[in-house]
């Protein structure tokens, strides 16, 4: 019961390009129904049929949780990634049928906060679309602050300067602009809470400042889809299942999984949630540790592994599967 | 037709019954003739046609008097309902999940209409018909959980999630086996199964809180959780303990059908839309012995559990006074045959 979540099938009644680099897509429930209502940050499962594979990506939803006639959500294209993101731009199209997951939130608002303090960066901005529609129709009190490349590639900032006014604060690098984030972070009335979201240089160094400024740890909220790194194939044995399978250099030792027959339990696809979590029970050989759940000190131990989104190299590894 | 709603008390005289096809469709959770705690939790889906499960949200007979009975107990003990200031929104994602579903399965009785905003709510078995705003506090008499579970039956445990944990930040808690909510809000999942002997060591709740956290919106999850109370008390509350405890006592061979009740609890676990929380109604289901023992196999199998029940659950459950009368009585009862295997009577 715990693999995936319930389907949604769905049919796409737009796709909109956005700049350069970023498609936005429109899902409507195929039998005309609304949509499962959900909160801001939380994201969706695509499923794409792409040839001989599925692949399965999740995308946060960014349109308001107060309309659920559509689902929509943000497309960055990855020309060096595994593939999803340029099916995506690529084969899908208006009035095609696809499945996607019911709404999955791990990157949920406090409610308890008295601020909201926002930062994106880039395509980090999307789950603070439906997020600052929730706050916004609510009375809630945010603040955002928006760094990306180019005025370009600001995906949607000219939508939050409208909507939001003096809410929203951007940031362009191309113009040497630079969240002043010490300054920030030690301006912010009590009871506020630091909600991150971008690549993970920035987080990092958000989360740092945030730490070392005296911030309490429950009040920082980040979320950072990692995508499965592509690398050198290698082969793993799942006892339970007793298969041996190869892991290609484009695959994610869980979509080899998947491709085997097991039926493994996801969520995010990501790293962060840690539905998949797996028992390592021998190996010899190096752990390519990606996630963001383990800690570093199971990272040492290599009794576990995320199947979503780490590798291995090495001579042999066996996985309670 | 309809459910035909009776008229009858859990206090003072008493009057609780179950009519006899609401005894076959009692809740019976002993699968085998032994009990010991097990993972007993599995999706929450429709079931069978006349059984408990045949709606997500059970009505039955007692509605209309559990919800009487509430009310007394919230005019006595208002702390009995309470919900932190940000478990609103999970308020109104609770209104809406317990319209929907009373609707959805009883539509003789609820109906719920909606015009963007503009919802009305039509119970009849309580002459109920308001039109309100939703999301607006203002336009119910309460707070929409508050509004909404004085209309449900069961406990209604609403769990905040943070920081990887569940906070029990809001809640309507008057049909309980003996734990308080005015003791545990604002507690987390660890705090308030702090009492629970054995379980933290054996990591059952570690695992448990894993499971919870991860429970996804369309995916309901359910357990079964049983314990015995002495006369058909709804309210079986620490603040009333002067009231129900005492009763123990009373339990002899001639009274044991009439008095000793199977209390099973129907725990099922919803992740709510709006606001991320989890809500964990907790339904309660009261059955008599002369009531239970009417189905042959559920009266040897009773025997069979309450009489090789470790003493360790045996007292934690409350049943060590009365033990030796109960199965005394129900021995007489089990002829030795072989039960059938599963929950439901022959």
């Amino acid at each position: 019961m715990s693999t995936g979540t319930t389907k949604l099938d769905v049919v796409v009644s737009d796709v909109v390009p956005v700049n350069e680099l970023v498609t936005r897509f429109h899902f409507r429930r195929r039998d005309g129904a609304l949509l499962p209502t959900f909160s801001g940050g939380a994201h969706v499962v695509v499923e794409m049929r792409d040839g001989e594979r599925t692949r399965l990506n999740p995308y946060s939803l960014m349109g308001s949780p107060l309309d659920t006639r559509e689902y929509t959500i943000s497309v960055r294209r990855d020309d060096a990634g595994r593939g999803g993101s340029l099916f995506m731009h690529r084969h899908v199209r208006p009035g095609m049928e696809m499945v996607i997951s019911y709404p999955v939130n791990l990157f949920s608002l406090d409610l308890r906060a008295r601020k909201h303090l926002m930062l994106a960066g880039g395509i980090g901005i999307t789950p603070f679309m439906a997020q600052t529609a929730q706050l916004a129709a609510e009375g809630g009190n945010f603040e955002l602050h928006y760094t990306c490349r180019t005025a370009s590639l600001g995906t949607y900032a000219d939508v939050l300067a409208e909507r939001y006014d003096r809410r929203v604060r951007l940031y362009h690098d191309d113009r040497d602009e630079r969240i002043e984030l010490d300054r920030l972070l030690s301006s912010q009335p009590l009871g506020t809470h630091l909600y991150v979201c971008g690549p993970s240089g920035m987080i990092g160094w958000v989360r740092d400042r945030a730490a070392s400024l005296g911030w309490p740890a429950e009040t920082v909220h980040f979320e950072h889809f990692a995508a499965p790194q592509p690398g050198a194939p290698f082969d793993v044995t799942l006892a339970l299942s007793g298969r041996t399978i190869r892991v290609g250099e484009q695959q994610s030792l869980l979509e080899a999984i998947e491709a085997a027959g097991v039926d493994p339990p996801y969520l995010c696809r990501g790293g962060v949630c840690g539905q998949c979590e797996t028992n390592v029970i021998s190996h010899d050989g190096k752990f390519i540790h990606n996630d963001h759940w383990l800690s570093e000190e199971e990272h040492r131990s290599c009794g576990k592994i995320m199947p979503c989104v780490s590798r291995f190299e090495g001579r042999s590894l066996v996985l309670e599967r | 037709m309809g459910i035909t709603f009776r008229n009858e008390t859990f206090r003072n005289d008493f009057t609780f019954r179950n009519s006899p096809e609401h005894v076959r469709r009692f809740p019976f959770p002993f699968h085998e003739d032994s009990y010991m705690y097990a993972v007993n939790i599995e999706p929450h889906v429709a079931g069978p046609k006349g059984s408990v499960l045949e709606n997500l949200i059970d009505v039955d007979e007692h509605y209309v008097a559990e919800m009487q009975d509430r009310a007394l107990v919230l005019a006595e003990d208002p702390l009995r309902c309470q919900s932190l200031p940000h478990m609103t929104l999970a308020g109104w994602d609770l209104l809406e999940l317990l319209m929907e579903q009373q609707a959805l399965g009883y539509p003789e009785h609820f109906t719920l209409t909606r015009d963007g905003d503009r919802w009305r709510w039509i119970n009849r078995p309580l002459g109920i018909d308001d039109t309100f705003t939703f999301g607006d506090v203002s336009t119910l008499p309460y707070g929409p959980m508050e509004y909404i579970t004085r209309q449900s039956q069961g406990d209604f445990c609403i769990l905040d999630q943070r920081d990887g944990n569940l906070w029990m930040d809001a809640g309507m808690v008057t049909t309980q086996a003996d734990w308080s909510l005015d003791f545990d809000i604002g507690m987390n999942f660890f705090e308030w199964h702090a009492p629970v002997p054995l379980a933290h060591e054996k990591g059952i709740f570690v695992r448990a809180l894993k499971f919870l956290t991860n429970i996804q919106q369309g995916k309901p999850a359910r357990r079964l959780n049983w314990t015995m109370t002495i006369n058909p008390r709804l309210d079986t509350s620490p603040e009333n303990y002067h009231k129900w405890g005492p009763d123990r006592t009373t339990v002899t061979p001639e009274n044991v059908g009439e008095k000793v009740h199977l209390r099973v609890e129907l725990q099922s676990f919803w992740r709510l839309p709006r606001s991320n929380g989890i809500v964990f109604p907790i339904r309660c289901y009261l059955i008599k012995m002369d009531e239970l023992v009417t189905q042959p196999k559920w009266a040897r199998r009773l025997h069979r559990v309450i009489r090789d029940l470790p003493d360790e659950l045996a007292n934690y459950k409350g049943l060590t006074r009365y033990r030796p009368t109960l199965v005394e009585w129900l021995s007489k009862l089990d002829d030795g045959s072989p039960t059938s295997p599963g929950f439901g009577p022959d």
